[in-house]
């Protein structure tokens, strides 16, 4: 405690300089198992902002805090349907080379009131500034057609969320959001990442890991279905065929 | 109860999965057919991806044949040379299938090309048998004895060489046809995870001409080699098999199988038949209304 008091003292004069907040974040679960009943995942994302001095500025506005939850990136082909001859069949279609899996993000105001659109492409804040890095040489026009049509996809699908006002804001120091993680979500490694945000400004960001995994019986299967897939399969016949005869006999005595 | 499928990779309410098997199984049961044909659409509907769809319903097909292979073994209504021809054509037919499953897959046209399949297909065999259903139905109503069916093979079935003896058909004729029916069969396994059973049992009557008191077995007997053969092909090459969601297909199908045997005895043949005719077309224009409507979703995502 004295040596925190010390150190808080020497450094003192070199923060008062900038006078950077600081980010303390965590996530109610830093870890997430999948398991038979899993629908899916309630995050909470909560944590502190620490300013020189121990408290908030006076005299300023207060800040907005924008948290963003992402899921592994991945590598999709996005098709196109169009109507040919009657029926409607996949035509164009355009590859993306780190599409993130789920994007969610959550702000203490809506996110175009925080932060221009240059800040939110640089920071990727809200589902209309991913990069999704397309590997296509087709004219903007369609290019845009393709990432619009990806977005509301997973927007519709729950997959991309856009939450203003999910953040709340205690006393301009303790900050929390509630993040749902939907359960067709792929396992792997999630991230968490907070931002203090003044003047259209990021002050401060900090980022958690989140990993999700299967657990138990789930990812015995998942796992034998990838590696092991003979086996599986016999498994699979031998299960359909005993149950089948077993229904077969027990119907006979009945 | 919502359960979590592994493969799947999202989590469904086991009790509507289970009366859907239960439903599915209800109806093989009184018309002897496997029923994939209604599972794989039903579980695309209710969000299941087509692949996993597909994969996993031809072990509920699989499951749902057995006992009556049993039943029919016992009272000697299979004929095991035919059967085993037409197993063989339909294990070179899963795999040609599987070759054509990942082709379509790659060029993005899977899902159109299984629904077209299916559109003429079920057009087709429904309108045969609603036909074939009603005639009789109005022959019996009239008092006129039902016609008597001319049982012969199709000419180009006995142009076919190397001729040989199936006795329990009761026929002389070359075993490349139902070779390739088989063939054909297994393909349709494969694509849709189906057992085929509503297009082996026309044809074995109308084009091989069988004695109709082995068609059912029979048909069968090839159905669940075929569907067995077909689960362990997807688990080796698409690995789309998830034995949760055939667990819970499987529970409620074998039992409503048995329930649906019984029933069926209950019930005039033909008026049977009428009814799967009628529900054959149902389905085929409903996925045909899925093909020349505007879809929900422009855009679908596939992993690369």
């Amino acid at each position: 405690m004295r040596r925190a008091a010390a150190l808080l003292a020497v450094a003192a004069p070199l923060t008062m300089g900038q006078a950077k907040p600081v980010l303390v974040p965590d996530v109610s679960q830093r870890a997430i198992e999948i398991a038979y009943s899993f629908t899916g995942a309630d995050l909470l994302l909560f944590g502190a902002i620490l300013y020189p001095g121990g408290q908030v500025p006076a005299g300023e506005k207060p800040a907005d805090i924008v948290v963003v939850v992402r899921g592994p990136t991945q590598s999709i082909l996005l098709r196109e349907k169009e109507k040919v001859a009657g029926i409607w069949v996949n035509a164009a279609s355009a590859r993306y080379r780190s599409a993130p899996s789920f994007y969610a993000i959550a702000s203490s105001r809506p996110i175009q009131t925080i932060v221009d659109e240059r800040q939110r492409a640089i920071y990727e804040l809200g589902v209309d500034s991913l990069q999704l890095s397309p590997v296509s040489t087709a004219p903007a026009d369609v290019q845009a057609r393709f990432g619009q049509g990806l977005v509301e996809l997973k927007t519709r699908a729950g997959l991309y969320v856009e939450n203003p006002r999910a953040v709340e804001i205690t006393d301009g120091v303790l900050y929390r959001a509630r993040v749902t993680i939907p359960a067709r979500v792929p396992v792997g490694r999630f991230t968490a990442e907070t931002f203090l945000i003044r003047d259209g400004r990021v002050l401060a960001a900090a980022v958690r890991d989140i990993d999700i995994r299967k657990s138990g019986f789930e990812r015995f299967v998942a796992r034998a279905a990838q590696r092991a897939g003979l086996l599986y399969g016999l498994v699979a016949v031998a299960l359909s065929v005993g149950l089948g005869w077993i229904a077969g006999t027990i119907a006979r005595r009945v | 109860m919502d359960l979590y499928l592994p493969v799947a990779n999202l989590s469904v309410n086991a009790l509507v999965i289970v009366l859907l098997g239960g439903g599915v199984g209800l109806l093989s049961g009184m018309f002897g057919v496997g029923g994939g044909f209604l599972t794989t659409p039903l579980l695309i509907v209710y969000g299941i991806p087509p692949t996993v769809a597909a994969a996993s319903s031809a072990s509920q097909v699989t499951g749902a044949s057995v006992s009556g292979v049993f039943a029919h073994v016992r009272r000697g209504g299979v004929d095991f040379k035919m059967g085993g021809v037409l197993v063989a054509g339909g294990i070179v037919g899963t795999f040609a299938g599987a070759w054509l499953f990942r082709l379509l897959q790659a060029l993005g046209q899977i899902d159109t090309v299984i629904a077209i399949v299916y559109v003429v297909m079920l057009g087709w065999i429904g309108g045969v048998m609603a036909k074939e259903a009603l005639t009789a139905i109005v022959r019996r109503r009239r008092g006129q004895p039902p016609r008597a069916r001319k049982r012969r093979h199709h000419p180009l079935v006995a142009a076919l060489p190397f001729r040989t003896r199936f006795y329990a058909s009761g026929l002389y004729i070359s075993p490349l046809a139902p070779l390739l029916l088989g063939f054909m069969t297994g393909v349709l396994t494969m694509l849709l995870g189906i057992g085929g059973g509503f297009i082996l049992v026309p044809a074995m009557i109308y084009v091989i001409g069988m004695a109709t008191g082995v068609v059912v077995g029979t048909s069968l007997f090839q159905t669940l080699f075929v569907t067995a053969v077909a689960t362990l092909v997807h688990a080796t090459t698409t690995r789309a098999v998830d034995i949760v969601l055939a667990a819970l297909l499987l529970v409620g199908s074998v039992t409503g199988a048995q329930i649906g045997a019984r029933l069926a005895t209950k019930i005039r043949p033909e008026y049977l038949r009428l009814a799967l005719a009628l529900m054959v077309l149902a389905v085929g224009s409903r996925i045909f209304l899925g093909l020349v409507w505007r879809p929900e979703e422009i855009f679908t995502v596939t992993l690369s």
